[in-house]
């Protein structure tokens, strides 16, 4: 047997063409006849449409078509993009129609679509498309939308709550009743977008001949995208095909369903010509959903020894001016608190309010960074508050190992009662503090303050639930020529996928990765798919290509043994040939598959069905927990509000790792995701919830200078929910970051006794809080 | 996000480029693109004609006349960078340039570019500023000079006409062995200041300070010279007691104020900058001792 | 009537004789005309640097610059980097074997910011280059991949050249 490709280093397969500027973006292509489209988008966060001109527009050189409302088929009109994951907890499941004609509730939201010959024509048309507004007042901040008085999301809405439910488990009165010690504090978290530096596109190409459309979208989700065309157009799902080619990063954005993926291909069906719609960056501030505001006021009870006896409160969700994902982001915040901590008694009241803004879907971390950002806070205040070390008093109170699996006693998102199935908490805490060498921090710390120097350290941890269900299927394929071929419906934004999956294939056929081709994100290629989102495809990719291949391999050894005459106990694969052991009898995959493809007359060796290749879709009972700890050191310059990080540390538990290369990377980037909503990014409305910070120039994203190494060291609990053992690994690195960088900076700053109760943290906001203390 | 539809021009000399100034009464000068592409990109401006001077030869040179380095408008900021003339005889440029926005930036951007386009907060203006710079205009038919504290008109205007375009920048040398020092302070490396502060000092035996600039970048709607500060350092012997006291009076400034940075922000790092850039000039002068304040 | 020239842009070598808008961004003109799309627009305000490609040897962003500034020029883009077909430039290879992609979206724009900046820097300091790409967005890695790639081709370029 070869060199093992399961658990290795393996360097990419993607990036020989990616590095030599041979991807394949949806702006990239070209096809005869292609027209493109630009939008008119409101520039208003809330108004009322008089009327729609589009004569002057319909003149303009270049220009094929311009569609407003009443220019799209009468069952078009009226329809709105279908409600994804409703919940009994939804009072006003608002979702937005394909153009708006009569109210438009956010600034961006489009009303008309203009198509040319080129991308330049049509925005100059766009600009002379006049439309009549009555400006109306826009509830601008989460938090006073939801207050009597509050100007409306939607004027025929009698308020602007969209959603309200409670989560928690225990007696909570008695908690608190019997404390030693509560905190009460408020916390406000805010969370910017996704930002991948591929803005959204579309093209879409309706064939006559075949009465086909494709669909190729930068998505990560294609199967959802074909679902809701077929559903919202009514057309034939056999007749609509999905890709998501080359995907210039996702991070969550890219995940759920817009209207332009419905409109670009009803324009190319009716014009009869390819119609490419790309976003721009100023589009991608407007109307690529985004996370945003949420607002914690919360409450901790502890003993005299620190151990948590109850935390309680309330937290207001910021969605937007739509609900296209539901409640899920604040339903993960609420059900993520408890987090790797014996929590006795838990109650958190949720409202989702409705704002003039776009809609708030799931961004990297997805809700999660601002539980744990409540929570991870509320720890350090209880330690501070007794005079027991922060660290401490988080290890006092982890679930023990041996008390996985643990039963939290709330419902996740799956719908399944959450049980943490695997993980050593204390052992991970001990891992990153170790890593940090948070022992030796004190003495740093007086060092420096000796010097002039002001260093501080953070500590945060957090429980994931990844792996997301229903299923991500794959079909193992083994050509004539010999190659392997690994369909799945989960697209790529950068995961690696192709090289992962194959790792998990490689080994079961004694063959290197570079013999296998993966061909993802394609509603053509495989009959049934999801996406990829939630830190899902290892779990449920990766499972069904382990499932898969292993029936490949079954059939491939009862067809050799027939045709070599053995008997199949006898027989094992090497290299790439099924072969008798202790023998010089062999034969290739190839001639197998061969085989197995059926001549005209002759029987298939075996009785087998033709064909190499098994689909599998594994399906987990539940979510596969992860966790990890985040342990940062930073230096902040209490003149200027300047914050350096100076160690990043990090111990990560996603069960068995495929390949621990990409899983280092997808740490690195989330964390540097992670110091942007710490430290830099903030998208900032307006009084009216229009957008002021629209440009990067004013949304700071971490850029090389900012970011820090990373140190990480892996914990592998593998879970036993699939047969990998492996969890999700693309979010971990976000989720604590916020909590422990802003921790650090409060202890920092410790000599002026500031605290920090919200994130992002700016100069100036350091700078004052400085100052209010002398 | 693409630009409106122009008329684009480009001329191979001065004459013809002011000659087309005069006649076009909408149009824009494309230097170095790296303010005026974004904001064509985003149809900010709107221009029925684009003058494209990179073509004119003879705009872009440092030439070293002895008392003064003068630049031509189209130097690069990348010339300005490498050039060791600046780095020998300007030093306070060569610190400035480096915090000028990125390698790709600078390759293309010109000093007479960022002077016309006048952001607060922008290193070059700041340095010209406290060099007292004389920037030399010329228009279809005549050309003037404008001594750097009269060019700023108000917020990213000039002084100089529409008709009028930077044809080269006299920069004043200071004194061999004087002290300098360029301190901003951005959110990333790369970013335009919130608040820069530059200072040149001129210091005698003892470390007395015969002359003095102070000028501070995004503070104001242009950069500025603080007289206060230069006037409570004239004649007296540096000294951190005395760089800390002077330098508060940048709070006094008054500030920009917008979402991102508040007006007693900047007034406050004004301030720390310029107590900064103070020790760190004083310990460069020949003359000074070694300071550093926080 | 849309204003237009007829320009002769190098790219990589390869000499392309188009027609074009005047307003026509060069970028759009790399891709769109010449159909080498390995170039991206990922801001079209100068920020991002996924447009990022080398014009007479030196970077500038080409959504920044009109095709028609570079009538006569000589540009170099990601596809011009690799020796041949067969082969990856050492910078190249340095990126695959410290993992300094994901999605592959910044790419080209890096690739061709550290030619440059090795051109002149050929022994940096981490520190040196993480400045020299402070002006190229990566959303995905975090950047220490492409750091490490960095670092690792300086060492090859140097034992090669």
């Amino acid at each position: 047997m070869g060199a093992k490709m399961f658990g290795a280093r393996v360097p990419r397969l993607e990036d020989p063409r990616l590095l030599t500027g041979q991807g394949s973006y949806t702006d990239d292509f070209h096809l005869p006849g292609m027209l493109e489209a630009a939008f008119v988008r409101s520039p208003h966060s809330h108004a009322r449409i008089n009327g729609i001109d589009t004569s002057a527009a319909l003149t303009h050189e270049g220009v094929v078509a311009v569609y407003t409302t009443a220019d799209l088929p009468e069952h078009l009109r009226d329809t709105t993009v279908p409600f994804q994951v409703p919940n009994p907890a939804i009072s006003q499941p608002f979702q937005q129609r394909l153009l708006e004609d009569r109210e438009v509730c956010f600034a961006g939201e489009p009303i008309a679509l203009v198509v040319a010959d080129t991308r330049y024509n049509a925005e100059d048309a766009a600009t002379l498309v006049e439309v009549d507004y009555d400006i109306l007042p826009g509830a601008a901040d989460c938090k006073s939308a939801l207050e009597d008085g509050a100007p409306l999301c939607h004027s025929d809405s009698p308020n602007n709550e969209g959603a309200k439910y409670t989560v928690g488990y225990g007696d909570l009165d008695a908690a608190f009743a019997n404390a030693h010690l509560t905190h009460r504090e408020e916390y406000w978290i805010h969370r910017g977008g996704g930002f991948a530096i591929e803005n959204r596109a579309v093209v879409a190409e309706y064939d006559e001949l075949d009465d086909m459309l494709t669909i190729w979208s930068a998505t990560q989700s294609p199967f959802l995208v074909k679902q809701n065309v077929v559903d919202m157009l009514g057309w034939e799902s056999d007749k609509v095909r999905v890709i998501a080619p080359d995907v210039g990063g996702g991070f969550g954005p890219k995940t759920v369903y817009y209207v332009e993926e419905a409109l670009i291909p009803v324009i190319a069906r009716d014009l009869g010509r390819p119609v490419k719609w790309i976003e721009d960056r100023r589009e991608n501030f407007l109307a690529t959903n985004m996370e945003r505001d949420q607002y914690w006021d919360m409450e901790i009870a502890v003993d005299a020894d620190g151990m948590l006896l109850g935390v309680r409160g309330r937290m207001i969700h910021d969605t937007g001016a739509y609900m296209p994902w539901g409640i899920i982001s604040p339903y993960i915040s609420a059900t993520t608190l408890p987090g790797p901590y014996v929590l006795p008694a838990y109650e958190l009241e949720t409202r989702v309010a409705l704002t003039n803004k776009v809609a708030v879907t799931p961004v990297r971390g997805a809700g999660r960074p601002q539980a744990v950002f409540a929570m991870e806070r509320l720890m350090d205040r209880a330690a501070d508050k007794l005079g027991i070390d922060r660290a401490e008093i988080r290890r006092r109170n982890l679930i023990p190992t041996e008390e996985m699996p643990y039963a939290l006693g709330l419902i996740f998102r799956d719908g399944k009662p959450m049980t943490y199935d695997s993980g050593d908490y204390p052992k991970c805490q001990a891992e990153a503090l170790r890593l940090g060498d948070y022992d030796g921090f004190r003495a740093r710390q007086e060092t420096a303050r000796a010097e002039g120097r002001h260093i501080g350290i953070g500590i945060a941890n957090y429980v994931e639930g990844t792996g997301l269900g229903p299923f991500e299927g794959a079909t193992v394929r083994i050509q004539p020529s010999g190659r392997i071929c690994i369909y799945t419906g989960g697209g790529d934004s950068g995961q690696g996928h192709w090289t992962t999956l194959a790792q998990v294939c490689a080994d079961k056929f004694g063959v290197g990765v570079e013999d296998i081709d993966v061909q993802k994100g394609d509603t053509g290629k495989i009959a049934s798919g999801v996406g990829t989102f939630a830190s899902r495809i290892a779990v449920n990719a990766g499972s069904s290509v382990h499932l898969a291949s292993n029936e490949v391999r079954e059939k491939a050894i009862k067809v050799a043994a027939h045709m070599l005459e053995a008997a199949e106990e006898d027989m094992d694969i090497e290299d790439g040939r099924v072969v008798v052991k202790g023998s010089d009898l062999s034969v290739s995959l190839s001639d197998i598959a061969r085989a197995v493809q059926g001549m005209p007359g002759f029987s298939l060796p075996g009785g087998v069905e033709p064909g190499l290749e098994a689909t599998h879709y594994f399906s987990p009972s539940q979510s596969s927990y992860c966790n990890g700890t985040a342990v940062v050191e930073v230096e902040v310059d209490p003149d200027t509000g300047h914050v350096d990080i100076l160690n990043y540390s990090m111990a990560h538990d996603s069960g068995t790792l495929i390949n621990p290369f990409v899983v280092d990377g997808q740490v690195q980037g989330a964390v540097a995701q992670g110091v942007g909503n710490a430290l830099l990014e903030w998208m900032v409305y307006d009084d009216n919830a229009n957008p002021v910070s629209a440009t990067f120039a004013e949304y700071l994203l971490p850029s090389a200078p900012e970011t820090p190494n990373v140190a990480v060291t892996h914990v592998e609990s593998p879970t036993p929910i699939n047969p990998l053992g492996v969890k999700g690994a693309g979010e971990g690195g976000t989720i604590p970051a916020a909590a422990a960088i802003i921790a650090a900076i409060e202890d920092a700053l410790s000599p002026w006794s500031v605290e920090i109760a919200g994130a992002p943290i700016t100069p100036s906001m350091i700078v004052e809080k400085v100052r209010k203390r002398g | 996000m693409k630009p409106p539809p122009f008329t684009y021009h480009d001329p191979r000399s001065i004459d013809d480029a002011v000659a087309l100034l005069a006649e076009k009464d909408n149009a824009k000068l494309l230097a170095g693109g790296q303010s005026l592409m974004p904001m064509l990109n985003m149809r900010f401006v709107l221009p029925d004609d684009v003058i494209d001077i990179n073509r004119i030869d003879d705009l872009s040179y440092i030439r070293d006349e002895g008392d003064a380095l003068v630049f031509g408008g189209m130097t690069r900021q990348r010339d300005i960078e490498f050039s060791d003339l600046v780095a020998q005889k300007i030093p306070l440029m060569k610190e400035a340039i480096l915090n000028v926005g990125h390698r790709q930036t600078r390759n293309r951007g010109t000093y007479g570019g960022s002077l016309s386009h006048l952001d607060p907060s922008a290193e070059l203006p700041t340095v010209s500023m406290a060099q007292d710079a004389v920037v030399s205009v010329r228009k279809k038919g005549g050309a003037r000079d404008i001594a750097m504290a009269d060019f700023p008109m108000g917020y990213m205007m000039p002084s100089f006409d529409l008709d009028e375009m930077v044809t080269d920048i006299r920069v004043p040398l200071w004194p061999e062995g004087h002290g300098y020092a360029f301190v901003e302070f951005a959110r990333r490396h790369g970013d335009f200041a919130i608040t820069s502060s530059a200072v040149l000092l001129d210091v005698a035996d003892g470390g007395r300070i015969a002359k003095a600039s102070v000028t501070v970048g995004g503070v104001g709607p242009a950069p500025l010279r603080v007289t206060a500060v230069e006037e409570g350092l004239a004649g007296e012997t540096g000294s951190a007691e005395l760089f800390t006291d002077v330098a508060e009076k940048c709070r006094d400034i008054d500030a920009m104020e917008d979402v991102y940075a508040p007006a007693w922000y900047r007034q406050h790092l004004a301030a720390v900058l310029t107590r900064r850039a103070l020790a760190k000039a004083f310990s460069r002068a020949a003359n000074g001792t070694e300071m550093t304040l926080r | 009537m849309s204003d237009r020239r007829t320009i002769s842009v190098t790219i990589n070598g390869e000499t392309f004789e188009r027609n074009v808008e005047t307003r026509l961004t060069l970028a759009d003109f790399i891709r769109h005309e010449c159909l080498l799309t390995g170039t991206h627009v990922g801001c079209e305000h100068g920020v991002c640097g996924a447009c990022t490609i080398l014009l007479n040897g030196q970077t500038a962003r080409s959504c920044l610059m009109l095709a028609v500034q570079a009538d006569g020029q000589e540009i170099k883009t990601v596809e011009g980097i690799a020796p041949n077909d067969q082969e990856l430039h050492p910078l190249q290879q340095a990126f695959q074997d410290n993992h300094g992609l994901q999605c592959g979206f910044c790419t080209p724009g890096m690739l061709t910011t550290l030619l440059e900046f090795l051109e002149n820097n050929p022994d940096p300091t981490e520190r040196e280059v993480r400045e020299a790409i402070s002006g190229n967005l990566c959303r995905c890695t975090g950047y220490q991949g492409i750091v490490a790639a960095a670092l690792d081709a300086a060492k090859r370029l140097q034992a090669g050249a």
